[in-house]
């Protein structure tokens, strides 16, 4: 895929990490029927998710945007159109559910880390049951990359005993242990307050600028979209489609000064009614989670 | 660790008013009892033994219907009745645990087995008394398996409902890092449904003591409920009442150690609650 020149200057500038993780979603349907009454979830989406950028998907609540991330980790089926990572095709028109795995590790909207594990065996836990690594072998890895994300000290913890920014992070890091080419992102840090949020962001970007993982981020809040992302997409309320993608040229690396910027609050107001208007059409019509 | 947290919660259990409220609500129930059937004589509770006649009797060396903490009699009557609730609990344990996984796990499992399973439970223990007989012939097994049946619904129950409990979440989470049906199974089903599976156990223990009376009462040579009957046959009532206080100390001691081992193997919900200030 051929980025025009205008773009690549907010391209994501790894050293020497070969590109991988583009997700190419095409045409795709999503339509629930739910006691008889078909809802159409998603219509003829079609977003191209570069390799190794941050792409935040921005659309109101309901809209459908978890829809998506569902049917690319493989949670459920799509109805029509086709999903493609690196080219090789997830789900479409002879496969309609893709196949969970490794390569697409999501990052759940309430956490989803066992409790009944330690944070250490959390993390451990993807390269012990895909035979990947013997069970000291990924309890050791598991520890160094937790000290490396400022994690040191909560190993023998289990997740209900730490804050839950705390929980968010080990979740993330759990996720990177298997080197997934994509993380799926569902409003994860939508539970914190708003001061842990913003040291979570700064901690996402650092974690980031480590592994340049290709991210697809779900949220509401157009701040944190815009803070974070190469790029924004602003989807339609239900059925979700893309209504505006916005090319965030602000440089990474980024850090919190960025929210003051002028460049910042000018690429707000160019986006700000394009969301009001979705999330105003999503009230009107009530809609409910799905 | 686990032994220092155990240390922890007894001090603060000392310290708070629990066990004091205990022994006052203990206190308030003898006394009551013990003014109403020998002080008194309330009409009605005047036949019934006091509290300081069935006292004395459970600790006199010397009984006077033959049955007191020194004779081996005694001993045996309770140590049936264990034997008996032990392999009743733990055929139900070894039968309802699985089961149950796997009513909750399959869909198509639960949908041929369930509605089998919902027609039988309510159709009580003593209902099944006479069939029991007929199928076993020997003395011990009608009793053991009178015993297991109540157990076995509510641990196979509670496993259910423990597995459907489960946040969708985690075994999502557990299928991207990659892990198989069967290590969903094993590593996010069972764990995610222990609290339920305990819950089940603490039930099914107490339901064990219950319909092993009543089955005692019908059947077998020995048992406390056994000697409830068969002292309410030789008019000696005070032994009844020793033998439903045996009863009732044991069924507690049996559901705390099924606690204990619970709080044991999950570790990590013990310190949750005393995080979160309960527990």
């Amino acid at each position: 895929m051929n980025a025009p020149a205008s773009v690549m200057a907010t391209q994501p500038s790894g050293t020497g990490h070969a590109r991988k993780g583009a997700i190419r979603i095409q045409n795709v349907d999503k339509i629930y029927d739910a006691q008889g009454a078909a809802v159409q979830a998603v219509s003829d989406c079609t977003l191209d998710i570069r390799a190794g950028e941050i792409c935040m998907i921005v659309g109101p609540s309901g809209c459908g945007k978890t829809t998506l991330l569902n049917a690319i980790a493989g949670f459920h089926d799509i109805s029509g159109g086709a999903i493609y990572l690196d080219g090789e095709m997830l789900c479409g028109p002879d496969k309609p559910k893709a196949e969970p795995g490794p390569d697409r590790v999501v990052v759940f909207q309430n956490g989803a880390l066992f409790p009944w594990k330690t944070n250490l065996e959390n993390v451990a836990f993807g390269p012990v049951v895909q035979g990947k690594l013997g069970r000291a072998e990924a309890i050791d890895k598991a520890r160094g990359m937790m000290a490396d994300a400022g994690l040191a000290g909560v190993e023998h913890n289990y997740p209900g005993e730490i804050s839950s920014g705390m929980r968010r992070r080990v979740e993330i890091v759990r996720a990177l242990m298997n080197d997934p080419k994509v993380l799926l992102l569902d409003e994860p840090f939508r539970a914190l307050d708003s001061l842990t949020k913003s040291v979570m962001h700064e901690a996402l970007l650092e974690i980031y600028y480590k592994n340049k993982v290709t991210i697809f981020f779900i949220t509401h809040d157009l701040e944190e979209a815009i803070f974070l992302g190469h790029r924004v997409a602003i989807m339609t309320t239900r059925p979700c489609k893309p209504k505006k993608i916005l090319e965030v040229d602000i440089a990474h690396p980024r850090d919190y000064s960025v929210l003051t910027s002028p460049r910042f609050r000018a690429l707000m107001e160019e986006t700000v009614s394009a969301v009001h208007e979705e999330a105003v059409k999503a009230f009107e019509a009530g809609e409910k989670e799905m | 660790m686990a032994k220092g947290i155990f240390v922890y919660r007894v001090a603060k259990w000392l310290k708070s008013p629990t066990p004091y409220l205990m022994l006052v609500g203990f206190a308030l129930f003898f006394g009551a009892w013990f003014l109403l059937s020998e002080v008194f004589k309330v009409w009605r509770f005047a036949s019934l033994p006091g509290p300081r006649q069935v006292l004395v009797e459970w600790f006199n060396p010397n009984p006077v219907y033959g049955m007191s903490l020194y004779t081996p009699d005694y001993y045996m009557h309770v140590w049936m009745s264990v034997r008996r609730v032990l392999y009743a609990f733990v055929i139900s344990t070894a039968l309802g645990v699985p089961f149950g996984l796997f009513l909750g796990w399959s869909k198509m499992f639960r949908e041929f087995t369930f509605p089998v399973f919902e027609t039988l439970r309510p159709i009580p223990v003593l209902a099944w008394v006479p069939l029991a007989i007929v199928m076993f012939k020997s003395d011990e097994t009608p009793v053991i398996f009178l015993t297991t049946l109540a157990s076995f619904y509510a641990t196979a129950l509670n496993t259910m409902l423990g597995v459907r409990s489960i946040d969708e979440a985690y075994p999502r989470a557990a299928a991207c890092l990659g892990a198989s049906k069967w290590q969903i199974f094993r590593h996010i089903i069972i764990p995610g449904a222990l609290p339920f599976i305990f819950t089940g156990l603490q039930i099914s223990v107490g339901v064990a003591w219950f319909s092993l009376v009543a089955a005692e009462m019908v059947s077998g040579e020995y048992g406390l409920g056994y000697l409830i009957n068969s002292s309410y046959v030789n008019v000696q009532y005070p032994i009844i009442i020793i033998a439903m206080m045996s009863v009732g100390i044991v069924g507690y001691a049996s559901s705390a150690l099924v606690r204990l081992a619970g709080d044991y193997l999950m570790q990590w919900r013990v310190r949750e609650l005393a995080l979160a200030g309960g527990g």
